[in-house]
């Protein structure tokens, strides 16, 4: 069965649907890394905190009796975009703000205790215990039957592959085509001199961190909806996962983000469905020991060669 | 001796050597670190529609002068203030890039500072970004092709254009900046300033590095700034050939004080000058033959 070609192609799937989900939250972690030149470890929390406030929105919606499920997830969309943005951009007030022209490593340990402060957080408010949630969207297609294996797409990672595509799509347009974008570059190639030309830094900054917690809020809200479950520590995992594809890809590089989220993902379902699935997070993470050992700036990032 | 005289009186409403209506006032301008005094009691104008150049051997201040007028330092005696149609902005106050932004000073460094993985023309929108924002509504409605942003966009590309006329870059204009040759990134640097409409342009020795025809082209590029755009151009520079060419008014700085102040005719007789540069003569005051 695994040396038939349907059962490659829904590996594909998976893992193209998986790679999505870490490219979206990827996109933060590169993106805070290039304006400000740290890693946001308390990311993959506002990732969670994402699916928390969509799960939360989905019962208040039920219980309000919205039942049309397109209006609902319009809602939740919007709703945890909001949200989960006023988190990013709180967390970027309050604990980065201040440390600003501090050593690396303070703002690096703050991130951790970030990072620690929200899962407790989210654990206290919402209990530790999963909370589960029924399928909103079920069905799909048969994409291909081969001896007997048959390969369906379901509705759900159609969903999920169309809105990441949409959504890098209007993620690059913004950075290369908008003056926020404009600004966020300068930023990343000179913050002194881009003051100097008027652009408010610690906005766009500000507004960095809104755009990436937006990102990760419509991963969290697909997360959510694909595996049906949730609890306080998934953003721990997904965020060092993605944190992992940004490195892969090439840490402060946003295609390279994209790219790496979608590597990571293909490895984790091919090593789950060739090899063992307990051993799939240590061929993700092998992946970031020897990208790191090997090719440190990534597969799209430049080296850092200094001019002397 | 008229000289001597600016140099020692600095009062705020005598006449600027050179003409023109002030643009900006230093008082009392002192700048420690520690226990080293970068700039000491300094006074001086700068007016609009002119070139005043600031000259003086290394380390006199003329750099540290720069950094307390564009907010990299809080002087620790003194006031700044800028001449705004609007209203007087005291530079001292202006938090970062609000000295770009509201009171409308801009400059360039020493060494160069493009952006160098954007565009020569990105680098030139760029530096209006913050009438994009306020047109794009922070992004929001631009990023759904509003019309406003776009007649704002399409704006700020046409003065973008205008500056690399000016500037002789139009058909490199897609290039990156830091891939353009080093006179070009000189002069790139100059229409990124003036891409964000300032009042006084301050150039940190915009001649370093050129090549005497590069040189004559700054020259060129200089006075019609002045001329036609009619704003204040602060000038740090050595190279005399470019200062005693286009500046009407010439201050001079040794060891953080100033010690000379008038038109390039009057500085270039005065004995303070020539003894700062040529050091101390017998017999004193000896213009040079």
């Amino acid at each position: 069965m695994q040396n038939s070609f349907a059962y490659f192609v829904d590996q594909l799937i998976n893992g193209l649907t998986l790679g999505s989900i870490y490219g979206l939250i990827a996109i933060g972690y590169t993106m805070v890394y290039g304006i400000i030149g740290m890693i946001n470890f308390a990311h993959g929390e506002i990732f969670m905190i994402g699916s928390f406030v969509s799960i939360i929105t989905f019962l208040i919606l039920g219980m309000a009796g919205v039942t049309w499920v397109p209006l609902a997830l319009l809602i939740v969309l919007i709703v945890a975009m909001l949200l989960t943005s006023i988190y990013g951009w709180t967390l970027e007030r309050v604990a980065y703000r201040p440390l600003r022209g501090s050593p690396r490593l303070a703002a690096l340990i703050t991130a951790i205790g970030m990072s620690i402060f929200l899962q407790n957080y989210v654990q206290l408010l919402q209990g530790a215990r999963n909370k589960p949630m029924q399928p909103v969207i079920s069905g799909g297609v048969t994409v291909m039957q081969d001896q007997g294996y048959v390969v369906s797409l379901s509705y759900m990672q159609m969903i999920i592959i169309v809105v990441t595509v949409v959504l890098m799509a209007a993620f690059t347009l913004m950075i290369t085509r908008t003056s926020l974008g404009r600004a966020q570059r300068a930023c990343e190639q000179d913050r002194n001199m881009a003051a100097l030309i008027g652009v408010n830094v610690d906005r766009t900054i500000s507004l960095t961190f809104v755009v990436g917690a937006m990102l990760a809020s419509v991963a969290g809200l697909m997360f959510l909806l694909y595996y049906g479950v949730i609890d306080f520590f998934i953003g721990f995992l997904a965020g060092i996962k993605a944190f992992t594809a940004a490195v892969l890809g090439g840490i402060g590089s946003l295609p390279g983000a994209m790219l790496g989220g979608l590597l990571i993902g293909l490895i984790e379902a091919f090593w789950s469905g060739y090899f063992t699935v307990e051993y799939k997070d240590v061929a993700a993470f092998s992946i970031l020991v020897l990208v790191l050992v090997f090719r440190p700036s990534g597969l799209l990032g430049k080296p850092d060669i200094e001019k002397v | 001796m008229t000289a001597q005289a600016a140099a020692a009186g600095g009062a705020p409403d005598a006449e600027i050597p050179g003409g023109g209506a002030a643009s900006i006032t230093v008082e009392h301008l002192t700048m420690r670190f520690g226990g080293l005094i970068a700039i000491d009691d300094v006074s001086l104008q700068a007016a609009t529609g002119r070139i005043t150049a600031v000259i003086g051997p290394n380390g006199a201040g003329k750099t540290t002068v720069f950094n307390c007028l564009t907010g990299f330092y809080k002087p620790s005696v003194g006031r700044l203030i800028l001449h705004h149609p609007r209203h007087d902005y005291l530079l001292e106050r202006l938090e970062g890039y609000r000295t770009a932004q509201d009171a409308g000073v801009a400059r360039t460094f020493q060494n160069i500072r493009l952006f160098p993985r954007m565009t020569v023309l990105e680098n030139l929108i760029v530096a209006q970004h913050n009438k994009l924002m306020r047109a794009s509504g922070y992004t929001v409605l631009g990023l759904f092709g509003f019309k406003g942003y776009r007649d704002a966009e399409a704006k700020a590309v046409e003065l973008a254009r205008y500056w690399l006329d000016r500037i002789h870059l139009t058909d490199k204009a897609d290039w990156d900046a830091g891939n353009l040759p080093y006179g070009d990134q000189r002069r790139l640097e100059i229409a990124r300033a003036m891409c964000t409409e300032p009042l006084l342009l301050c150039l940190d020795e915009p001649a370093a590095g050129l090549n005497p025809r590069e040189s004559h082209e700054l020259n060129s590029l200089l006075t019609y700034i002045r001329d036609q755009h009619k704003i204040g151009v602060l000038l740090i520079e050595h190279d005399m050939s470019v200062v005693m060419h286009i500046s009407d008014h010439i201050i001079v700085l040794d060891y953080g004080r100033k010690i000379s102040d008038g038109t390039p005719e009057q500085v270039r007789n005065d004995p303070a000058v020539i003894r700062a540069y040529l050091g101390d003569d017998e017999e004193g005051g000896g213009g040079p033959s």
